[in-house]
């Protein structure tokens, strides 16, 4: 399978990254020689065999329902680039 | 003997029977770290925070942690309170974290004390530190009379160089896919890498969680050891942390290998690798078999599968992870644009580098609709059959011999096709995917003079065996090769 110049742009969405047409340009041949290089998994026989899902066997822990921290407002917003009021602050999403 | 010259087991030994004070251990690194600027290798120095240190130290003389009294350089990737912790890269320039990551909490509990922040590929993503935000570090080594500028491999390549240089007798590494224990075998230092959950992820910025894991990287097996007594240890703060007591590693450390059976993969032998590459290897088994050790053949099928099926799973992982970089929260924000989804795209655009919004393609590509199942879940159950593959070898060896790297560093610039980078990892890569512990240690110098590393895997959690076989290549390598200072 190779991606497409509209189907490079379609994921540049999904993924949130701005990019121009040249850069688009640029990086579709890349994308194209990494994916068909990992294509060759195709030739492994996987069947019946379960996808890994935890690389060293252990049972997920449970903890009890309760808050174990919090009361760190100021803390969470000290890096934010724009913080108001107590609150993170970003671009009017309503008109 | 400078103080800088000396290991950390010297250190803390000389230390502890009074022969120098912590204060001038840290004075002699601060000093050391100031003069190296040209390497590139902090992006952050903090000569005070490696005084306090040396000062409680001191202060609390003979009854201090384990690490009382030596000051550590720390990758970037670690949350550090209240010093700038950006992953090398620019999307995070001027986060400050009010809390402390795990690893580096464990060491402070210890008595260590931090000399810097160590530079580092971008979120961890390459192998030679060229995708640094802060440009790439010059490795300290040079090839025979050259002066061209070599990489100290990546992602933890400001660690490596670092203390290679001697501007850190010890530092933090991470690995996801061997940016531990590459750069150690182009610098011509030790690292480890401990099986996947001994060291807690809690405060390390994410890469690829079910790889990434912290190890020590320094001048000796033996303090490789002791710095990772330091770091492990079970935390409920990360779901995946193992909760195991922490082995006495150092107190163990045995070079006998009598008994032990080491495993040589067939697949390992690969032609286009330099011939003095496999040369050192099958001097490397030699040792192991003059330290005890019987060689035994064995075979990891899917080996050839393992870098693409990483190049899947942590491309993924990553895509994932760092969603979080939106503008809001922390770091980065580009202003003077409409929306708030357009405020996402721009300050992506602008904070992340060429190689981490490639991987970031490639992830969300994977773990599309429609190409999820032939990519993410296929990749997932190549992953299953190549730790099959590990647990069928280990029924037959108690530890794996290969080399770490299929070259010698090279130069700043001269790979620029990022699958031929890839590849620097092929050897590596394999233990990742199975999250067992592995090693590189210093074997000899090539024909430039360049150094070339030793590979250890061990069994999971047998990090052990892998230490003890480290030491023992380390007693017969006798690597005490330097580079010249010319910086």
């Amino acid at each position: 399978m190779s991606v497409s110049h509209d189907q490079a742009r379609h994921i540049a969405k999904l993924a949130r990254i701005a990019m121009s047409d040249e850069e688009l340009e640029r990086l579709v041949p890349e994308l194209n020689a990494i994916i068909g290089w990992v294509e060759q998994l195709a030739e492994v026989n996987t069947d019946g065999v379960e996808p890994l899902t935890a690389v060293i066997d252990q049972k997920l822990r449970l903890r009890d329902d309760k808050v174990t921290d919090g009361n760190i407002r100021d803390d969470v917003l000290a890096n934010a680039p724009e913080a108001q009021h107590g609150f993170f602050a970003v671009p009017k999403v309503i008109e | 003997m400078t103080l800088t010259s000396k290991t950390i087991a010297e250190l803390r030994d000389g230390f502890r029977g009074g022969e120098y004070s912590a204060r001038e251990i840290a004075e002699a690194y601060n000093a050391a770290v100031a003069g190296a600027r040209l390497l590139n290798a902090y992006t952050v120095e903090t000569p005070e925070d490696a005084l306090a240190a040396a000062a409680a130290a001191d202060a609390a003389r003979g009854q201090g942690g384990s690490l009382a009294g030596i000051p550590l350089g720390i990758k970037d990737l670690f949350a550090t309170k209240g010093v700038d912790t950006t992953a090398g890269s620019h999307i995070l320039k001027g986060f400050k974290p009010t809390y402390e990551s795990t690893v580096t909490a464990n060491l402070r509990k210890a008595g260590a004390g931090m000399l810097g922040k160590l530079n580092m590929d971008e979120f961890a993503m390459g192998s030679s530190n060229e995708t640094s935000t802060y440009g790439p570090v010059l490795s300290p080594w040079r090839r025979q009379g050259s002066n061209v500028g070599l990489t100290p491999g990546g992602s933890s390549g400001g660690s490596a160089a670092a203390v290679s240089a001697l501007i850190a007798p010890g530092a933090t590494g991470t690995d996801t896919g061997g940016s531990i224990r590459q750069p150690a075998a182009f610098a011509g230092i030790c690292g480890i890498k401990p099986t996947y959950g001994r060291c807690s992820r809690w405060g390390i910025v994410s890469f690829a969680s079910s790889l990434d894991q912290a190890g020590p990287m320094a001048r000796t097996v033996r303090d490789c050891a002791i710095l990772l007594e330091a770091m492990a240890g079970f935390d409920p703060k990360d779901s995946t942390s193992l909760d195991l007591p922490v082995p006495q590693w150092e107190a163990k450390l045995s070079s006998d290998l009598k008994g032990k059976r080491v495993g040589i993969p067939k697949e390992y032998r690969i032609d286009s690798v330099p011939a003095e590459i496999n040369a050192l290897w099958d001097q490397g088994i030699e040792w192991l078999k003059d330290a005890g050790a019987t060689p035994v053949e064995i075979s990891l099928p899917h080996t050839k599968y393992a870098l693409p099926t990483y190049y899947i799973i942590a491309p993924a992982e990553a895509s994932s992870n760092l969603a979080r970089y939106d503008g809001v929260r922390y770091g980065l924000r580009e202003e003077g644009v409409k929306t708030l989804d357009d405020m996402y795209a721009a300050t992506r655009a602008a904070g992340f580098g060429a190689e981490v919004k490639r991987r970031i393609m490639i992830g969300t590509y994977v773990l599309s609709a429609g190409f999820y199942d032939a990519y993410f879940t296929k990749a997932q159950r190549v992953r299953a059959l190549i730790k099959q593959d590990f647990a069928k070898a280990f029924e037959s060896c108690d530890v794996i011999l290969t080399p770490t790297a299929p070259s010698a560093a090279f130069g700043i610039g001269e790979t620029t096709d990022p699958l031929a980078m890839y590849l620097n990892d092929v050897f590596a890569v394999p233990a990742s995917l199975a999250g067992l512990p592995a090693m590189s240690v210093p074997g000899g110098l090539d024909g430039q003079g360049l150094p070339l590393g030793l590979h250890l895997i061990g069994n999971e959690l047998d990090e052990q065996t892998v230490l003890n076989a480290g030491l023992a290549i380390e007693e017969r390598a006798g690597f005490t090769a330097r580079p010249e200072k010319w910086w």
